[in-house]
Order: structure tokens, then sequence, then C-alpha cells
């Protein structure tokens, strides 16, 4: 099928190979590259000075910080979650698999604003938890522990959906090998199962890292937008672009959109690694496509 | 060798969460959350550190004041949710009477403070092309054929609620006027509009920035902060003949004040916004203060114009809203007919 797709393309003449080779690229400039020179172009509009002082600026700072620590805490409970929910759902056959696998599914099919909603629903004043928390002080929705459960919402699905498939495109063999010489539980998880997903687990943490840095709805409703508290960056350019501080605002997505470039490479690399050591081990197999 | 190294991470990871976190739970008694609309930050960045050494050297308490801005609906909601604020500063008073039904303001707030609580204020008025192009003068200008108005959302932002209300009072003090005459000069403003745009920010994005229309409503305060984003080159104020003077009011947050123990900083730093240096400080970010003096010294940047509010010419803002913004109100028969 493929190939013969590609016969008839290839059979099309040079010039309309270009126009259409052309024609993407245009697209893809117009849609993807432009706006994102478009965000630099703004950030250094008034030149390098004022952009760098717009990064320093105490608020926007802090703003970098946070939304970094909110992915250092939020990353390690994914990786967790992510390696027992695929584990359980690639290795074990028990009742209401489906339903969990639905369950892993929901905040792709939320919209993050009504998460950040249904959160308020939970633990705002009038919610259920509300009463509870304020006779007892606890800040949850506002602060940094509801940014923290917003974004995990928001991310918990990433490094599941990317490990399930591997995990059960590999099989159990090696694992019951590992069991059946005498290993331990964590030594098969250390030595066996994890070398054999770590590319797998790289790219889920990846992609959970860039959604959970860039996450804007359910982080907005619950933030409050303390600055220099519970501002984090993709909630700081609006704010600013709100503040008609232009250079402020684009300076924040710069960064933004660099930390994008950079897990797009980083994204990029792993792939490639994934795709040589997959074809290395398993030649019989086709590669698993892993473009998302 | 690994397995250590790995649970070393977590403990490092586990740590820093907790540190994170610990902060946000315990609130510092000397320090003020005050939540405010989108653009109210350079006046309260530049108010802060004043009152912090005012109250500094009044008391000797080292104050931390804490901001939060967004869209005003929007904020006024988060509080009701419980973002913890120790006062409001807002644009609009019904932004504060909605905390009043969720019993976190005392319901007389604006008895409270002098000016019904409303320490500065400001003025709808137009920015129009440089040199003025369609000589756009009075109001009545808006109404013309041929002449594109741009204004955010009159149901839903308050911009678009004080453009609308300034035009309609204007309509209703002309000779003549009344509730009739000023809706079919609306009708006719809102028809020269060539879309509603969803904010403040968002109009004058597409005034200055798209170069659409020939007239943008706005505040007389955003005007400055409009100089200063795109410079002074394309565009002039032009002052109607009369337009609706936009009080900004500011109230304490009962509930919240009681729980933290700041009612008496919170008390102060309201009542610092009328002092000299409050006042002043309104002044130089382009907010007309209430104080006679100050405003005399700063009457160069603030023409002289007729203002009405919408207290006096609307019976206040449950009956404007109301009359006017309700579903089935005036904007909606108007809109409809268009």
């Amino acid at each position: 099928m493929s190939s013969s797709v590609h016969a008839r393309v290839s059979g099309e003449s040079l010039a309309v190979r270009y126009t259409l080779t052309a024609l993407a690229l245009a697209f893809m400039f117009l849609f993807l590259g432009l706006p994102l020179l478009a965000v630099f172009a703004e950030a250094f509009r008034q030149g390098l000075g004022p952009y760098w002082t717009a990064l320093v600026e105490p608020d926007t700072r802090h703003a970098i910080m946070l939304t970094v620590l909110i992915a250092v805490v939020v990353l390690p409970f994914n990786i967790f979650f992510g390696l027992a929910a695929a584990w359980a759902v690639a290795r074990f056959e028990f009742r209401g698999k489906s339903l969990l696998l639905t369950f892993i599914d929901l905040p792709f099919a939320v919209s993050p604003v009504v998460a950040g909603l249904l959160f308020i629903l939970i633990f705002g004043r009038n919610g259920w938890l509300g009463p509870w928390l304020q006779a007892h002080d606890i800040k949850i929705i506002f602060a940094m522990p509801g940014m923290i459960i917003a974004t995990l919402f928001i991310t918990l699905p990433y490094i599941a959906r990317e490990l399930i498939p591997l995990m059960q495109s590999q099989g159990k063999d090696e694992e019951e090998a590992a069991v059946s010489l005498g290993a331990t539980g964590l030594q098969m998880l250390w030595r066996v199962t994890l070398p054999n997903i770590k590319w797998g687990l790289l790219y889920g943490v990846i992609l959970a890292n860039a959604r959970a840095m860039g996450e804007f709805g359910a982080v907005s409703v619950v933030s409050g937008h303390i600055r220099g508290e519970t501002n984090t960056l993709p909630l700081h350019v609006e704010i600013l672009y709100n503040e008609y501080n232009s250079v402020g605002a684009f300076a924040a997505a710069s960064v933004l959109a660099l930390l994008a470039l950079v897990t797009l490479v980083a994204k990029t690399v792993v792939e490639w690694r994934m795709n040589k050591e997959t074809a290395m081990l398993d030649a019989a197999l086709p590669m698993e496509s892993t473009s998302a | 060798m690994k397995i250590r190294s790995m649970q070393r991470l977590l403990a490092v990871v586990a740590l820093g969460a907790m540190s994170a976190i610990s902060p946000a739970i315990s609130q510092a008694q000397n320090s003020l959350l005050n939540v405010s609309y989108d653009v109210a930050r350079d006046v309260f960045k530049d108010y802060n550190p004043k009152f912090i050494a005012a109250w500094k050297a009044r008391t000797g308490e080292t104050l931390e004041i804490k901001q939060s801005h967004a869209g005003s609906t929007g904020q006024v909601r988060a509080v009701a949710d419980g973002l913890e604020a120790d006062v409001v500063t807002m644009n609009q008073a019904t932004d504060i009477n909605f905390l009043v039904t969720k019993g976190l303001v005392a319901p007389d707030w604006a008895k409270k403070f002098p000016n019904d609580a409303a320490p500065y204020s400001s003025t709808m008025v137009f920015i129009v092309r440089k040199g003025n192009p369609k000589a756009l003068k009075d109001w009545s200008d808006l109404a013309r054929t041929g002449v594109s108005v741009i204004i955010p959302h009159p149901k839903n932002t308050g911009n678009g609620r004080y453009s609308y209300l300034a035009a309609w009072g204007w309509a209703l003090k002309q000779p003549g006027g009344n509730d009739k005459t000023a809706a079919t000069f609306v009708g006719q403003m809102l028809k020269n509009a060539p879309l509603f745009a969803s904010g403040g920010r968002d109009a004058t994005t597409t005034f200055m920035q798209r170069g659409q229309g020939d007239v943008l409503l706005t505040f007389e305060c955003e005007a400055e902060l409009i100089a200063k984003e795109f410079g002074r080159g394309g565009f002039e104020v032009v002052y109607p003949s009369q337009s609706i003077l936009t009080e900004l009011p500011v109230a304490i947050v009962e509930k919240n004040v009681d729980k933290h123990g700041t009612r008496k900083q919170a008390q102060a730093y309201l009542e610092y916004l009328w002092s000299k240096e409050g006042q002043e400080n309104a002044a130089q970010n382009y907010i007309r203060p209430n104080d006679a003096d100050i405003m005399k010294k700063y009457a160069a940047q603030f023409p002289a114009i007729k203002t009405f509010t919408v207290a006096d010419t609307f019976g206040g803002w449950e009956k404007a809203t109301a009359a006017h913004f309700k579903d089935g109100g005036s904007f909606d028969q108007i809109y409809q007919a268009k």
C-alpha cells in the first residue's frame, strides 16, 4: 500500500513535486515558523537592553522559577503513576481494565478550564471540602498545591499513554525470565523493565514536561494571579500583555518558546535513539510510530 | 548504587516540593493581598512602597503587599471562591457588590470611606487618529454615517459598560433628551461599531495595531498607557462636552481580614489612598484625584470636563445593570434592532 503510493507520487512530474513541497513548506512556515519569529521580533523590538530588563524583573523571574518548580514536582508523580498504570495494563488482565484506560484518557477529553473549575468546586470556599479546609486553615486553591494538582491532572495521561503500547509490544518474556532466575521485584524493575522502556519513558516525560510548563487554562482558574507567588510563566505572559507591556510579555513568551524548542530537540533525539534501539533489538517487528 | 541515587533524587524532590508548598500554607500576619483589575498595576506598583514606608514609620512594622491583577469580573469571582484578598480595588461598584452577596464584604462598604469609597476617578474619552481627520468632537459625531467606532462589548466588559452609559447619559442631557432619544442615539452609535472587542486591551489593539476604526472609546488614564506602549505620534485624545465619571472603588474583605488579623493594616492601606501622597500617586498615573490641591497641581494633564455619575444619572449600578445590560435590557433591544 505505502509503496504503491510512493511510486505514484514519484511518478508525478518534477514540477508538481516541487510545487507540492513548496506549498507544504510555505504552509509550515506561515503557521509555525512565522509566529515563532514574531514572538522573538516583538521581544527584541526595543533592543537587547529592555529585553534583559524585562526578563530579570523579579515577578518574571519568579514566574520562571515557579513554572520550573511545578514541573519538577509534578513529573515524579507522573512517572510513578505512568509506570504503575502501564505495568498494570500491559502485564495483567483484570476486570475494569478498559474503565481504567478510559479514566487515564479523561484529562485529554476534559477542557483544561473545566478541569480547573472542577477543582474550585471541590476545594473552593463554597466547594465540597471548602469549609473543612477553611476550618483547618489549609490552602489548596489559589496557592501552590492547587496549581500542582491542576497541572498533575492535565499531564497525567502522557507517560502512561506512551508506555502502554510499548510495554504491550515488548511482552513479558524477559521479566518472567528474570523472576524465574531469582530476581526480586525491584531487581526486575531496575535491571529488566526500566532499561527496556527507558526511551519511551523519557519521551513521555518530555511530553508531560512540555505540557506542564505550557499549561494555561486549568492553572489560570486555580492560580489567583498573585504576582511573585502564584503566577506561572504562561499566566504572566497574558497579564503583561494586558498591561500594555508588550516587550515584557513577549520576553516572557520567548522563554516559553525556548523551553519548547529545547523540548523539541530533546524529543527528536530521544525519538531517534528509541527507533534505533527498537530497530536493533527487534528487526522483525515493524517500527513503532512515535510521532505525536 | 543506582537505586540509592534514585532515592536521593526523590528525597531532594520531596524536600523541594515541601518547601515550595509550606509558605503557601502559613500566611504571615504582616502581609496584605490586594486583588485588583488588569491595568491597575502601575498605580499600585508605585503606591505600595510609599504605603509600606509610611506604615513602617508609623508602627515600626514591616508590611508586605502582594498584588493580583486580571480581568475584574474573574478577580471577584476568585475572591468569592476563596482567593484570600484582604482588600479589593476595582473599577466598578458592581464587582464589589457581588462580594457583598457572598457575605465577604460589608453591605455598607461604600460608606466606610469618603467619596463612596472611591479615592479617585477617571472618565471616558475618545482616542482619534492624529490630526482628527474625521473631526470628531463630541458624542453626536460618533453617530454620523461613515464613522467607525471601536468599543469593547457593552454587556460583559467594564470599559464597554462605561462607554455605553457615557453615550446614553450624554444623550439624556441634550435638550429634549429622554430614554427614547437616548436609545435612538446609542443605537446609531452602535451601528458604527464594526465589531465588539472582548475587552479594553483587545479594543486598544484593534484600534492602534490593526488600524481599524476612526475612534476608540476608553478611560482617560488608559490613554496614557497607550502612549507609553505605542508612542504619542499616532493618536490624539478628544474630550467630549460631557462624559461619565468612572469611580474606582475600594473595599475591605471583612471575612479575610478577620481571619488573617490584618484589619488594622488593611484599613490603613486603603485610607492612605486619600492622603496627599496617595492622591498625588494617582495623579502621576493619570487618574483624577479627589483632593482639590493635588488636582490643581496636575491640572495640565486633566482638562476640565463636565461629568455625570452612574449614581446621579442612572440611579446606581444595580439599576443601570438591570435597565441596560441584563438579558432583554436596552442593549439587547437596540442591538437586535440593528
